[in-house]
């Protein structure tokens, strides 16, 4: 059946079959990797993707399902060279060892500020209850994510204008 | 990799619609909400649909209302709108306890009502939230509507009164004055089933007596209401050893099973201090809830 979703912005439409799931029709179908594959049972949470702006399990939901609807993955958090404030606050903080639950993990971080701007830990910690690190004892995402919202990203204008050599 | 069997998918556009469709297709038809029941068990070859009716754009399916005596809650509302729900708090805080426990949030942004109540897993906290709160099931067929109490609705594991070519199309509480309800869980960590839980609803009469009690339990062997233990409740002025008493009731109605969540003692022993605590902040809401109402 033909998909058609707009995935980071992009309409993007595909033959796909009714069974396939909305992780492997973003790896796959679309090239998408930053997209992680995990536990496939809904429990681990690396498969994570922001559907119409709330954070989703991609193993448990069919592309078809998606269709008509706009998924942002990881690839879509930066814009052009300018990174997402959670991207940054993963860098700053040391929010990733291995990586793998990074993806989904920035992705509800992006989903919980554009809700509630100034979330304190104990939020944050629930936010993100339904994902697992295995790394870092969560501490330093958490650290990360407190560090994205103490730097909202300025306008694109303002961000220019920063741009300009002092 | 887990995928499900190959289906055929159709997305429904209308109450009507789907009851066409599931008219149309048969017995191996599905219906599917969030999926987060369906979809891992498809996956696992428990269910095997030929086809899957999709109703995610059925928004008429999605409300949270009050309505004379009564909320109306649609079956397709999300585990999330409950929780976000500030009247649903407000008059039925049980189910805000229930809702911060089920699951995660991320789940809980796909997850529906009418899904948790349909898939009827005999460890799901949502039906005894329901029976504890005397809810009532709407029922839709292409010949009408009918109401079914939640414990009739209810038949046992995986198993409703709702059939192949019907949907299950609201859940309706009713609302009480000087009533306080609570749900006590118990679980291993986020995102996991109950070890054991325990609601409890109280209906207060002016003079300060309990006029009117409910307990309930998850995970634990009992089907339906502890009748015995609400029972010892009604009619009397609450108290510590009041409480005592009907917890032990509970303990006895429960029949828990030992697995990996714990020996039959320790569930027991949850069946009672969690039916304690569910009594004991019922009453303390109940209280706030004249107040609030009243005003």
């Amino acid at each position: 059946m033909q998909v058609t979703m707009t995935v980071n912005g992009t309409e993007v439409t595909r033959d796909v079959e009714p069974r396939r799931l909305l992780v492997h029709y973003l790896r796959e179908d679309l090239g998408l990797t930053g997209t992680h594959w995990g536990c496939d049972t809904s429990n681990c949470g690396v498969c994570v993707v922001l559907v119409d702006g709330e954070p989703v399990k991609s193993c448990t939901q069919l592309a078809a399902m998606t269709a008509g609807h706009e998924v942002r993955t990881v690839e879509g958090l930066a814009e052009g060279a300018t990174l997402d404030p959670v991207q940054q606050g993963f860098m700053e903080e040391h929010g990733l060892q291995c990586g793998f639950c990074t993806p989904g993990m920035m992705l509800t971080a992006r989903a919980l500020l554009d809700r509630e701007p100034d979330p304190d830990e104990d939020v944050i910690r629930e936010a993100i209850s339904g994902q697992i690190c295995r790394c870092t004892g969560y501490a330093t995402i958490v650290r990360s994510i407190r560090w994205a919202a103490e730097h909202p990203a300025t306008t694109s204008d303002d961000a220019a204008a920063q741009e300009v050599p002092a | 990799m887990q995928v499900p069997a190959p289906f055929d998918y159709v997305r429904a556009t209308s109450v009507d619609n789907v009851l066409e469709l599931l008219e149309r297709h048969g017995p191996e038809s599905r219906v599917i909400a969030g999926g987060h029941s369906l979809l891992p068990m498809m996956k696992l070859r428990l269910a095997r649909p030929e086809w899957l009716i999709d109703i995610n754009d059925l928004t008429e399916l999605r409300h949270i209302t009050v309505d004379g005596d009564w909320l109306r809650v649609g079956a397709l509302t999300r585990h999330a709108d409950l929780l976000a729900s500030e009247v649903v708090g407000r008059l039925f805080p049980m189910v805000h306890d229930a809702e911060k426990v089920i699951a995660d949030p991320v789940v809980r942004n796909r997850g529906t009502i009418g899904g948790s109540l349909g898939q009827a897993d005999p460890a799901e906290d949502l039906t005894t939230v329901c029976d504890v709160l005397r809810a009532q099931v709407f029922i839709t067929a292409r010949g009408g509507e009918r109401t079914v109490d939640i414990h009739q609705f209810h038949r046992g594991p995986y198993e409703t009164a709702c059939e192949q070519h019907e949907l299950l199309t609201e859940i309706r509480f009713p609302i009480g004055v000087r009533q306080g309800s609570a749900y006590e869980k118990v679980e291993r960590r986020v995102g996991d089933w109950a070890v054991g839980a325990a609601g409890a609803a109280l209906w207060m009469a002016e003079d300060g007596t309990i006029a009117d009690a409910t307990i309930g339990l998850t995970a634990l062997g009992l089907e339906g209401l502890a009748v015995d233990a609400a029972a010892v409740l009604v009619g009397q002025r609450p108290s510590e050893d009041l409480f005592a008493e009907a917890a032990d009731l509970a303990r006895a109605a429960s029949s828990p099973i030992e697995d990996q969540r714990g020996p039959v003692d320790y569930k027991r022993h949850l069946a009672s201090e969690l039916t304690v605590r569910a009594l004991t902040k019922a009453l303390d809401r109940a209280a706030h809830s004249t107040a609030v109402q009243g005003g």
